[in-house]
């Protein structure tokens, strides 16, 4: 097949969210320009999320809930949430699965959740169960085409971040609350946790081998210390819920981080040391490291990683150029297929391929996703849902996929063509295999569950 | 209608997967056997506070060092489930403490795998490859120990494969399902299309391989086991001992059971370490039900990548550590004693000033269990298992 054929299959399965009717030819005059005039403008209006609440709305509803605990008897703290919060996860999800259905930037989208991926907040922690769209939508969103330092410094600000990672919790010494309410569940903190300072070093910025030691977390941990979410806590809160540095909190004095001093100055104490961590070129090779592992191969070739790395070091972490080195990397364009879909991938990319699914009930595919080991919004860990293809490949994992692909095309092949629907994403990379398997099947239900489960479209 | 273990002797395991490398469940009986031992690995994700879950109340320094966080001697109220005088478990592990009773569970104390940082991710990769490095190797050390064993087959419990289980040896998977399955005619055609594709092919290979097994199972509950409910992991342990206590099944399967990182107010019942530790005592009573006679042949190590700060922190939780606890439960285990070279919580015997000191090496006791449940000898476990491991003796006279 000819390059560019070829360019254009990688450009609207790997670097966008699976190939819409039409999109195939779309982006073939120019695979590669097609995909850069996606991140050269600021975000796309995704008309989904105009209706879902600001976080703030949600954490008006925390007192509430907190106080609704002391009764709670035999509830358990999940069940609660969901009184108060039930129908924000659930609006949340269709919004998100019906943006990437139906997005005309999709290389912009798919970049929205490798971020949001990279700064990962879970609601496998209740209390940030009603935060993690929002989370996405107010810090992520916003800068997937600015600064790496911006976007580091609003996910980190981010109510669903400080506390996922506990920082509300982490206080100087000697702090003592003036007018806390006291519970079992809520005691007040009386000192340090580590842990948001931690998984900013290791997971957001410089990675595990970035050089830092045990003193440093520490050091930054106390950088952050007053780092809270109002009205969690009691905190002394502006008039809007949100992100507040509380003073009172905030261990004071100079600290040392990674060989520099960084003066006592409130809030642009840690503004700075966050700045410093974005710009410094541990951070650089952690974040090109990872664009190339999700964009090329589960290896990632060395040069596009230098590459990538030199765009971001080079141009103080903008992003736009940074995306622009990943699309320069030749290496980014010699093997299609080289990257097996999530779940959330592989169900997306159904959507795009019939848009019949699209006006589908959220709900079911909730459940769909959960069964195949990507419940939305539940990562499990700080570190994000797994990048490779080895975690994602085994035999339940890959059964799910057949079971549901068997049920889908049950439902909608009658009405569709199925070998058109191969050709409108996959073009000549489709395989002899896969091409018999359709044109031989005893029926268009057959042949579209064939398709869906073939090699080729479980991968991108 | 045609079953699914119908279906699959119809399809004979050539024709489905014509050229592929031979499996590694139950497709040919007889052949998979590899003894009547089991082994379950059961990882505990995120850092068990080893202190909560097994206390050394009888320390001297115990109660200081713990504040909010000791738990008090057996017969004080919350107190200890007592074990040896010096040591008690957490009294949310009744089940594990009745086991123990019985000389069916084992416990080491300041354990440790050979990482000394404190990363989940490298601390996890590190104690399932086998090396003594964080992404020292693509595989598995349950894995390579499988490959050396050719007739003993493996499972993971749950949707993906854990790296400890992952690499040449063809292992399956299986997680609850509330979907019916493809027809024989689908999975005849499925198995063509994978025919090119090493991977899938693999992995289709060693699913029917589970379906099979599991055939006629009923399907309910199967949202209690999808990942993320509380629950998961007893629907999982259901189906482990399910699994392997078939005559001619698997010996080996692995439980993923995440959720320990707690970083927050580890005490009472919203606590996630009170759900977690609850689970755990549950499931491994599971476990032992569902194995049924098969238990008495069984060895099952509970393990966690790292233990937890001595001290509390700020927020009425614990951040990471080093050293911590493991058990180690079955049929097959000399128990009902507590294995621990104790290294003592005065503040100049802890690990870095803050962590509990490890002094006993969990490759020792995942040595001892490879040796005795799958039949490995030592020149194998060094040379290919654990590489660079011989100063580690395996632990001696765990496993009856």
């Amino acid at each position: 097949m000819g390059t560019m054929a070829m360019e254009s299959v990688i450009a609207v399965n790997r670097f966008g969210l699976g190939a819409a009717p039409g999109e195939l030819e779309a982006a073939a005059a120019d695979p590669r320009g097609w995909l850069a005039k996606q991140v050269g403008q600021p975000a796309p209006a995704h008309p989904q999320f105009g209706k879902l609440a600001h976080s703030s709305e949600a954490l008006k509803e925390y007192p509430r809930w907190i106080a609704s605990l002391r009764t709670a008897g035999t509830r358990t703290v999940e069940e609660t949430f969901r009184e108060h919060f039930g129908p924000i996860m659930g609006q949340e999800f269709g919004a998100r699965l019906s943006a990437a259905a139906t997005a005309t930037a999709p290389f912009h989208e798919r970049l929205a959740w490798f971020w949001a991926n990279h700064f990962t907040v879970s609601a496998e922690k209740p209390l940030v169960f009603a935060l993690v769209g929002s989370f996405e939508r107010e810090a992520i969103r916003p800068n997937v085409t600015g600064r790496f330092a911006d976007l580091l410094i609003a996910a980190t600000r981010h109510p669903a971040m400080l506390l996922y990672l506990d920082n509300h919790l982490s206080v100087r010494k000697g702090w003592s609350p003036a007018r806390i309410a006291r519970s079992a569940a809520f005691p007040p903190p009386t000192g340090l946790n580590e842990n948001l300072a931690r998984e900013i070093l290791e997971l957001h910025t410089l990675g595990v081998n970035g050089g830092y030691t045990q003193a440093d977390v520490t050091e930054f941990a106390r950088v952050i210390t007053g780092w809270t979410a109002s009205p969690i806590m009691n905190v002394p809160g502006p008039g809007t819920p949100g992100f507040v540095f509380d003073p009172a909190r905030h261990e004071p004095g100079p600290r040392t981080l990674l060989g520099k001093t960084y003066p006592e100055d409130g809030i642009a104490q840690g503004e700075a040391v966050l700045r410093d961590l974005a710009a410094h070129p541990a951070t650089a090779k952690h974040v090109a490291t990872k664009l190339a592992r999700h964009f090329i191969a589960d290896e990632p070739p060395p040069a596009a990683v230098a590459r990538i790395e030199r765009a971001f070091l080079d141009s103080g972490g903008h992003l736009p150029s940074v995306y622009a080195a990943l699309l320069d990397s030749p290496e980014a364009w010699e093997r299609p297929l080289a990257k097996l879909k999530t779940p959330v991938e592989y169900v997306v990319s159904c959507m795009r391929a019939l848009p019949a699914m699209r006006a589908a009930q959220p709900q079911p595919l909730y459940l769909t996703l959960r069964g195949m080991g990507q419940r939305p919004f539940f990562a499990p860990s700080p570190q994000g849902w797994p990048d490779t293809a080895a975690a994602w490949s085994g035999a339940d994992a890959l059964w799910k996929r057949i079971e549901w692909a068997g049920i889908l095309a049950a439902r909608l092949g009658s009405g569709v063509d199925p070998l058109r629907i191969a050709r409108d994403g996959y073009a000549e990379t489709i395989g002899e295999p896969s091409r018999l398997a359709i044109e031989r099947a005893e029926s268009r239900q057959q042949a579209l569950a064939l398709w869906l489960a073939s090699p080729e479209f479980q991968r991108r | 209608m045609t079953t699914r273990r119908e279906m699959l002797q119809l399809m004979g395991a050539a024709a489905a997967l014509g050229g592929l490398p031979r499996l590694a469940l139950a497709a040919s009986p007889g052949e998979l056997r590899g003894g009547e031992r089991r082994l379950v690995f059961v990882f505990l994700r995120g850092g068990m506070d080893g202190l909560s879950a097994v206390p050394a109340y009888g320390d001297p320094q115990f109660a200081e060092r713990r504040g909010i966080l000791a738990i008090g001697a057996p017969g004080s109220p919350g107190g200890a489930l007592d074990l040896d005088g010096h040591f008690g478990l957490s009294p949310h592990l009744a089940e594990l403490h009745k086991l123990y009773a019985a000389r069916e569970l084992a416990v080491l104390h300041a354990a440790a795998s050979p990482y000394r940082e404190r990363s989940h991710f490298d601390g996890q990769n590190l104690l399932e490859n086998g090396t003594a490095k964080p992404f020292g190797r693509e595989s598995g050390w349950l894995n390579v120990a499988l490959s050396a064993r050719a007739k003993v087959g493996g499972v993971a419990l749950g949707q993906s494969i854990p790296l400890v289980l992952r690499g040449s040896a063809h292992v399956g998977s299986w997680s609850p399902s509330a979907l019916p399955g493809p027809d024989p005619d689908m999975l005849e055609r499925l198995a063509a299309l994978y025919r090119g594709d090493a991977l899938l092919a693999q992995s289709f290979a060693a699913a029917l391989e589970a379906q099979g097994m599991m055939k006629g199972r009923d399907a309910g509950g199967a949202m209690a086991g999808a990942d993320g409910a509380p629950q998961a992991v007893l629907a999982l342990a259901k189906a482990a001992g399910e699994i392997l206590g078939k005559r001619d099944g698997p010996r080996v399967a692995s439980i993923d059971f995440g959720g320990w990182d707690t970083h927050i107010s580890q005490l009472g019942e919203y606590s996630a370490l009170t759900r977690n530790l609850r689970l755990l005592d549950r499931s491994v009573a599971t476990l032992k039900e569902t194995l049924g006679a098969a238990w008495s042949q069984t060895a099952v190590l509970i393990v966690t990548e790292f233990g937890r700060t001595v001290a509390p922190n700020g927020s009425g939780g614990t951040d990471h550590g080093t050293a911590g606890a493991a058990f180690v439960a079955g049929g097959a285990v000399r128990g009902g004693r507590v294995i621990a070279d104790w290294p003592g919580l005065a503040e100049n015997r802890l690990y870095e000033g803050r962590d509990l000191r490890p002094t006993l090496d969990l490759r020792a006791l995942f040595k001892a269990a490879l040796l005795v449940q799958l039949g490995l000898d030592e020149a194998v476990l060094e040379a290919q298992v654990f590489p660079d491991s011989r100063s580690v003796r395996p632990l001696d006279g765990l496993f009856a």
